[in-house]
């Protein structure tokens, strides 16, 4: 396969008309005219013209999987930092399957300060998060340390069902979870090769012919 | 301003630098460059020399500062001690402020603030070197840190200063050319619609001028938006 670059488009730039086609995520009408909103890759499918993102901040959606940072306790649950603009929250009762006597526990013995999560989004108002830890995958991460890719690169790094994380976790015989968030928290033996690769493929993913690149640098 | 001085500054129709009068700066424009940073761009106008950050839209606090219907932009334009001959002061200064308020005003039309409500964008711009026209040269290079952060935009947002010195008109006054300029004026605009964002006038100007180097502007802007696509194409073609 060729290094090439996919057609990249800039903020402002005038990609179709109205009449001929319809305009999906990254874009907006002004007048009988489609727009960019992004610094993107510019994507048409059908009659759609939509624009992928190359950067910016993880917009949260109901039943994504994130990696969170525990960064403040309240009363009835925990203030959690995914990587996005707004805090998340994660209820006591979406954490614990057990009865939980507030008066008489302190819930840091669940989660504190400072411990990593994996866990699901379970409803967003915008600015209004919440998580839920009732997902078989969901659980507290520990060990390992945890690396940020640009969240709109994610689905590059898992690759078609998930291919692209697999050949990573099997040449470096590590574990790597991927929030949908750009988090990625990796723990085992060849860290450092694995973080390497991830971040390769979050510096190049708009390179066709990647794949090839990252099974290189890993039989090295 | 409007400073008598011995030297002209236009002499047989060349300027200090040998410029044509309507003719702008050797331009360099750079995206990425603080990898912490969501978006980052450096940007050259001649000497003039400005490296804008773009963190966010992230958590505000505190909370009284958030709106609920939409992002705010704080934006910080600051001069590094060593940017200009003598040492500039550290810390925001009069000038400083203005400048960082008149900034925020200059793109905030070209976002999507509503987009993201309750978060903050932060724009910083840092003049490493300062040699006239620091403030347009900050603004383009916010706009192409903006545009490399992936904050929704509906347009780049270009800008370039024009002025007079000598009963000449004249377009991106170098730092000496300011100094003792009759008048300047930095304009931003949006070019796709050309919707002026940003009009500052400091001296005296009749409106035929006005009009004349508002027409000079939108001409040179032409060239410093094609840096900007280029900038911006340049950080993901290999």
């Amino acid at each position: 396969m060729m290094t090439e670059v996919r057609e990249i488009v800039i903020p402002g730039e005038i990609l179709g008309k109205i009449k001929e086609a319809k305009a999906s995520y990254g874009t907006f009408v002004e007048g009988d005219e489609i727009i960019s909103k992004f610094l993107g890759i510019l994507k048409k499918s059908g009659d759609h013209i939509s624009v992928v993102p190359l950067s910016g901040v993880y917009i949260p959606k109901r039943g994504d999987k994130v990696i969170g940072l525990i960064t403040g306790i309240e009363k009835v649950g925990w203030v959690i930092d995914i990587n996005s603009p707004w805090l998340a929250f994660l209820y006591l009762a979406e954490a614990v399957d057990e009865y939980v006597d507030l008066k008489r526990t302190d819930i840091t013995r669940y989660y504190d300060v400072g411990d990593m999560i994996y866990a699901q989004v379970s409803d967003v108002k915008l600015g209004n998060v919440q998580l839920s830890m009732r997902d078989q995958m969901a659980r507290k991460l520990k060990g390992g340390l945890t690396i940020k890719i640009t969240p709109s690169k994610v689905p590059r790094l898992i690759g078609k069902s998930g291919s692209m994380i697999n050949t990573i976790k099997e040449k470096t015989n590590t574990m790597i979870r991927v929030g949908q968030n750009g988090v990625v928290w990796v723990s085992g033996e060849k860290i450092h090769k694995a973080v390497k690769a991830i971040k390769m493929i979050d510096e190049k993913s708009h390179i066709i012919g990647l794949t090839e690149e990252i099974t290189k640098l890993l039989s090295e | 301003m409007g400073m008598k001085t011995e030297e002209k500054l236009i002499v047989k129709g060349k300027r200090l630098d040998g410029r044509k009068p309507d003719e702008i700066r050797e331009i360099e424009m750079k995206v990425g460059g603080i990898p912490n940073a969501n978006g980052s761009a450096q940007v050259k106008f001649g000497d003039t020399v400005v490296i804008a950050g773009v963190y966010g839209p992230r958590p505000l606090f505190p909370k009284h500062l958030q709106r609920s219907d939409r992002a705010i932009i704080q934006c910080r334009y600051n001069m590094a001690p060593f940017s200009v001959e003598d040492r500039a002061r550290p810390g925001p200064s009069r000038r400083s402020i203005e400048i960082s308020k008149v900034t925020r005003l200059a793109l905030e039309p070209a976002l999507f603030l509503e987009d993201y409500p309750e978060t903050v964008v932060d724009v910083y711009i840092e003049v490493l070197q300062a040699d006239g026209s620091t403030r347009v040269t900050g603004i383009n290079a916010a706009s192409l840190a903006l545009a490399d952060a992936g904050v929704p935009m509906n347009d780049l947002v270009v800008a370039v200063s024009g002025g007079k010195v000598d009963n000449t008109i004249i377009i991106d006054l170098c730092g000496k050319e300011d100094n003792y300029s009759l008048a300047d004026m930095p304009v931003a605009y949006m070019p796709r619609k050309k919707e002026i964002t940003l009009f500052q006038m400091d001296g005296g100007l009749t409106s035929e001028e006005v009009k004349q180097i508002i027409k000079n502007i939108l001409k040179s802007g032409e060239k410093v938006y094609e840096k900007q696509k280029e900038a911006l194409k340049k950080k993901y073609a290999e």
